[in-house]
């Protein structure tokens, strides 16, 4: 039973599998010459700005730095939670 | 027609730059091609030992740049393949001694003579590297399937863009098939996808390199070699063959064969 199951196994977990994901990863912010701690304090400056128009909710919030090929895009889903008038 | 210059490089130490100019350098003087190998490792020159030149060494890359000699005396003729030349690099000199528009005027001065002038990069992405990639036509970038050494190359590959060296080429090395099979290393396929360079060659970890290295004869002339084999083709490519790359199934049990045809 044991041989069978080895034969139709899930693979996705083999340490292959964490290698492409992890460099795929690595490799969007090296691309980017942009390090994590960067990221986060372009995502604080971001809330400082926004939150003097809008009411957002900073918990659902995302930024990411998203690259194809050789270039780079920064996506940004902010929820408004109000305008502020 | 001037001859191609080619800077083989990696980022990574260790993945197989050396032994890569070496083989694909001797390859295509077997084909009867003129060719040099200029090694570009200042202070940890290498390319002469993995060669079998050591010992005929006079002159070196430095003498030749700052016109202590001329190019002839410090170029090492190879007395197996005739066609093969060695420049080899100084020893005992900083990697700054080097600058880029000598390399330029250099390999400028030896394409008029000769058919291919491959350069070996030093690791790194500093002083030697530029030097290195200052006269490239072309790049081979060499990389291994693991995460240091692919993360490396996809770091040269943006240099290499920003220096505007358009025409780029992969070569995987030390590839374990029995390992990718088991899910335990990168296929060529996810390093190909991951770096987005067109691939020129696929390079099975072999033990004949080891013993090749020792003996100062690059595994390209031995022909029960299958690293030598895939070098080979990678030649034959370079020179415009259309050569399908390695298959890696040549250690698959048939019990393997015939589970591999019905999980297909």
């Amino acid at each position: 039973m044991d041989f069978i199951s080895k034969f139709f196994k899930d693979d996705s977990n083999t340490s292959k599998n964490v290698a492409v994901e992890r460099l795929r990863l690595v490799l969007v912010h090296d691309r980017a010459s942009v390090s994590l701690g960067l990221m986060e304090s372009l995502k604080e400056d971001l809330i400082a700005v926004i939150s003097k128009y809008m009411e957002i909710d900073q918990d659902a919030m995302e930024v990411n730095l998203n690259s194809s090929e050789r270039s780079a895009a920064l996506t940004a889903n902010i929820p408004v939670i109000r305008i502020k008038r | 027609m001037p001859g191609k210059v080619i800077v083989v490089t990696s980022g990574k130490g260790g993945v197989g730059k050396t032994t890569t100019s070496a083989n694909i350098g001797m390859g295509l003087a077997i084909r009867g091609k003129k060719v040099v190998l200029i090694d570009a490792d200042i202070g940890l020159r290498n390319l002469d030992v993995v060669l079998g030149l050591e010992n005929r060494i006079v002159y070196n890359l430095i003498d030749v740049v700052e016109k202590s000699c001329k190019i002839r005396q410090a170029l090492i003729k190879d007395k197996r393949y005739e066609k093969l030349y060695l420049l080899p690099a100084a020893q005992t000199r900083e990697k700054d001694a080097v600058k880029p528009e000598q390399m330029v005027e250099l390999c400028d001065e030896l394409r008029l003579d000769y058919d291919y002038i491959l350069i070996d990069c030093p690791a790194g992405i500093e002083h030697g590297f530029k030097n290195a990639i200052a006269a490239a036509d072309e790049a081979f970038i060499v990389t291994t399937p693991d995460v240091s050494a692919v993360r490396d190359a996809d770091r040269i590959i943006g240099l290499l863009e920003a220096k505007e060296v358009q025409n780029k080429y992969l070569i995987i090395n030390r590839v374990r098939p029995e390992m990718v099979r088991r899910g335990d290393m990168m296929s060529v396929e996810d390093v190909k996808d991951i770096l987005g360079v067109e691939l020129m060659g696929v390079i099975p970890d072999d033990q004949t390199i080891i013993v090749s290295t020792n003996r100062g004869e690059p595994a390209v002339s031995d022909n029960a070699s299958r690293a030598g084999q895939a070098y080979r083709n990678i030649v034959a490519r370079l020179e415009g063959e259309k050569v399908p790359f390695m298959s890696l199934d040549y250690d698959l049990s048939f019990f393997e064969k015939i589970k591999r045809l019905i999980v297909k």
